[in-house]
């Protein structure tokens, strides 16, 4: 077991938005999350990755057998968490280069492994570049900055590709692409699958899924799971839309 | 020489002061230069040392610096200092043509003026005193209005040494030229400097002016520098200012512009106790363009202070200006920006800029940008903001595994970058990229060297952090 989440609460400014979910998730294992906005899919990919301005008002999450909620963000990522962001932020001034190889050797350094030279890294950054087809010169470039909605998109895919990570949330890493950047988002993640790691695609739609396929779906709605099954969820889902969820919860 | 005090607030005392010291300061003097130094002492007279009653003064108070006491030297050494002694360039790639003050007084291997083949002519303001009166009369005190500015004036008054050059009409410098400030005296000394950058038509010239301590004692620079930019002329005129945490820098700049002309300033304090830059910037011509840029690192109890007046008194001007600062323990940022469009300069542009990260809540910034628009057809404005490090941008280098003071550091960093990459000299943006790292990890001290001219250069920083350094 990779990630266990057990009757997690979340709340912001007082708010509780999470209102008790229970999930697991081991190796090897893609989680699709679906769900209508605002029903705090995003809330729930950034407690995991361990943003401060969520509370935790009750609940767990174990992941690795250890309190995720006790380690600081950047903990967290050394341990093999990844989020994908939903609005990657753009760092003018810091060039992709400094920034993936300071990642890089941060996590390193926690694992008791040398530091990788410029040449292993240059090397290892032009790999991962073909892995998500980027063309264009990343290493000088400013993080994000100036990016289309797809080369932010694209450029998230590529740090996970750099990272390796054991869990990677995908926070709608589909929304605003193209059909041309969606396939390659999708190849990205497929390439990286492996028995040894596993992926939560936090969608809003169904198409990712055609490309990437689920071995779960979870219906959130209003900070629950409210319906979980296979593949043929999403599809169910797409044919018959959130309204029939919504009549399902209130008629319980 | 004595050590004085409270008396260096009072004008009577400077009055006195240069007139016990007149057959000295007035020794290679003009009828002409003589005049204009009594017009200068009677205008400071009237003037009187600025108090925190002042607009321009409101947040910085020089007054305490100066009761300090200081001592002065009015005459050159005896001996003629050796720049070797002090200065060994060792920037990669960064070749310039080097002249170097000394405690105030020139310093030289050969002629206190070269005339370069191509006709430039760089060196001594006092050589240039009596090789040149001309040029001298034509310009200096001729292009800048500073009547209402004390310590301009107090300067124009005593100031017997300084740079002098000179680029003839349509020469392009190929080399930079650097003009370096270097104080090591046994005592506090005060030093009042003046420069004069004559740049001919079609001309262009970068220019690097370095203020630096080359020991712990405590100094106080008082200098003017002029800047003519002939028409269609460009000059880069760039200003690091690495002085210890005793010492203060009052720097007045006018720079002229003369049509179709550009000019960027760059003023890059990474270290001292006072630094006060006062840069007035009067475009005269038409389609001419005047920018500025700043960067400030300070720490400790060290203060910046950054005033920027452009006159825009022509049309179809541009300019713009990016003063950015961070701020450590106590430290205090301090910038005033000031656009003056006068009433017949239509379709100017003009852009200024604070930003500041106080990393501390004992830090302190005033910032204040200020327009002044009497035309009605331009595009003007300001901005300025105080605030920490950007959370979100925080939470994302974080969230990629990134330890939280490297993650401080890389914005830090980028934050600073956004000034150096406006550097057009490669090699010294590459030098001042590894200084700025280097200060933001505290690892920048005040060596006994200058910056730029490290006897023993330390092995050039490259950003791939280091956990154990910071």
């Amino acid at each position: 077991m990779l990630l266990q989440i057990k009757n997690l609460h979340v709340a912001i400014e007082g708010k509780e938005i999470i209102k008790g979910i229970d999930l697991i998730v081991n190796e090897g294992e893609v989680h699709a999350i679906m769900g209508p906005n605002g029903t705090g899919k995003s809330t729930l990919a950034s407690v995991i990755a361990g943003r401060e301005d969520y509370e935790v008002t009750e609940g767990e999450i174990i992941y690795k057998g250890k309190n995720l909620l006790e380690m600081p963000i950047e903990q967290r990522a050394r341990e093999g968490i990844f989020l994908s962001f939903q609005y990657p932020v753009e760092i003018p001034g810091v060039s992709m280069a400094n920034f993936m190889r300071t990642a890089l050797n941060d996590i390193r350094r926690y694992k008791g492994l040398e530091p990788l030279s410029g040449s292993e890294f240059l090397l290892k950054m032009e790999e991962k570049k073909q892995l998500v087809e980027i063309q264009s010169q990343l290493t000088n470039r400013s993080v994000n900055e100036g990016f289309s909605g797809g080369e932010k998109k694209k450029n998230e895919i590529f740090q996970m590709a750099m990272l390796e990570p054991t869990l990677a949330i995908l926070d709608e890493t589909d929304s605003g692409l193209d059909i041309d950047a969606l396939r390659i988002v999708a190849n990205g993640v497929n390439k990286l699958r492996r028995p040894d790691n596993a992926f939560i695609v936090i969608t809003h739609y169904q198409r990712l899924l055609e490309y990437v396929t689920p071995d779960f779906v979870h219906v959130l709605f209003d900070g629950r799971i409210v319906k979980s099954g296979k593949k043929e969820l999403a599809l169910e889902l797409e044919e018959k839309g959130y309204e029939w969820i919504k009549k399902e919860v209130s008629a319980l | 020489m004595e050590i004085l005090n409270q008396s260096f607030i009072d004008t009577s005392f400077w009055e006195e002061i240069f007139s016990q010291h007149r057959s000295i300061i007035t020794q290679y003097d003009t009828p002409w230069i003589t005049q204009m130094r009594l017009d200068a002492l009677e205008k400071f007279s009237s003037l009187g040392i600025p108090d925190q009653s002042h607009e321009r003064w409101k947040n910085t108070d020089i007054r305490k610096l100066l009761t300090k006491g200081w001592t002065f030297q009015f005459k050159p050494p005896e001996k003629p200092v050796k720049v070797e002694d002090f200065f060994l360039c060792e920037v990669q790639g960064f070749d310039t043509l080097l002249i170097t003050l000394f405690n105030g007084w020139y310093t030289y291997k050969n002629a206190p003026l070269r005339i370069l083949p191509d006709g430039t002519v760089i060196g001594s303001l006092r050589a240039a005193l009596v090789e040149a009166p001309e040029i001298i009369e034509n310009y200096l005190g001729q292009k800048a209005d500073f009547s209402q500015n004390a310590f301009a004036s107090l300067c124009a008054a005593f100031a017997s040494e300084g740079f002098f050059i000179y680029v003839p009409d349509g020469v392009q410098l190929q080399k930079p030229i650097q003009m370096v400030n270097v104080v090591n005296y046994s005592e506090p000394l005060l030093m009042q400097t003046r420069n004069l950058i004559i740049a001919g038509k079609g001309s262009s010239l970068q220019l690097l002016h370095c203020d630096d301590s080359n020991n712990n004692e405590a100094a106080f620079t008082n200098s003017l520098t002029e800047i003519y930019v002939g028409e269609g002329a460009t000059v880069d005129y760039y200003k690091l200012q690495n002085i210890n945490d005793h010492s203060v820098i009052e720097h007045n700049a006018y720079i002229y512009q003369e049509k179709q002309s550009l000019c960027n300033t760059y003023s890059i304090n990474l270290h001292g106790g006072l630094i006060r830059n006062e840069t007035y910037n009067y475009l005269a011509g038409r389609h001419s363009e005047g920018n500025h840029f700043g960067l400030y690192l300070m720490d400790k109890n060290q203060q910046a202070d950054n005033l920027i007046f452009v006159d825009i008194a022509a049309t179809d001007c541009m300019s713009y200006a990016l003063f950015k600062g961070v701020l450590d323990d106590y430290a205090h940022g301090v910038f005033n920006g000031h656009i003056l469009v006068r009433k017949d300069s239509q379709h100017t542009q003009a852009y200024q800029s604070n930003r500041n990260i106080l990393l501390t809540d004992k830090a302190l910034v005033n910032t204040k940008p200020f327009l002044e628009i009497y035309a009605d057809d331009v595009k003007c404005s300001h901005g300025a903001t105080v605030g920490q490090l950007d959370k979100d941008a925080m939470f994302y280098l974080r969230s990629r595994g990134i330890d939280q003071d490297n993650a401080r550091l890389l914005l830090m960093y980028a934050f600073a970058a956004e000034v150096l990459n406006r550097i057009n000299i490669p090699a010294l943006k590459d030098r001042l990229d590894d200084l700025v790292k280097k200060r933001l990890r505290g690892e920048l001290s005040i060596c006994d060297q200058c910056v730029l001219h490290c006897k023993s250069p330390e092995k050039p920083v490259v950003f791939d952090i280091d956990l154990s350094k910071i």
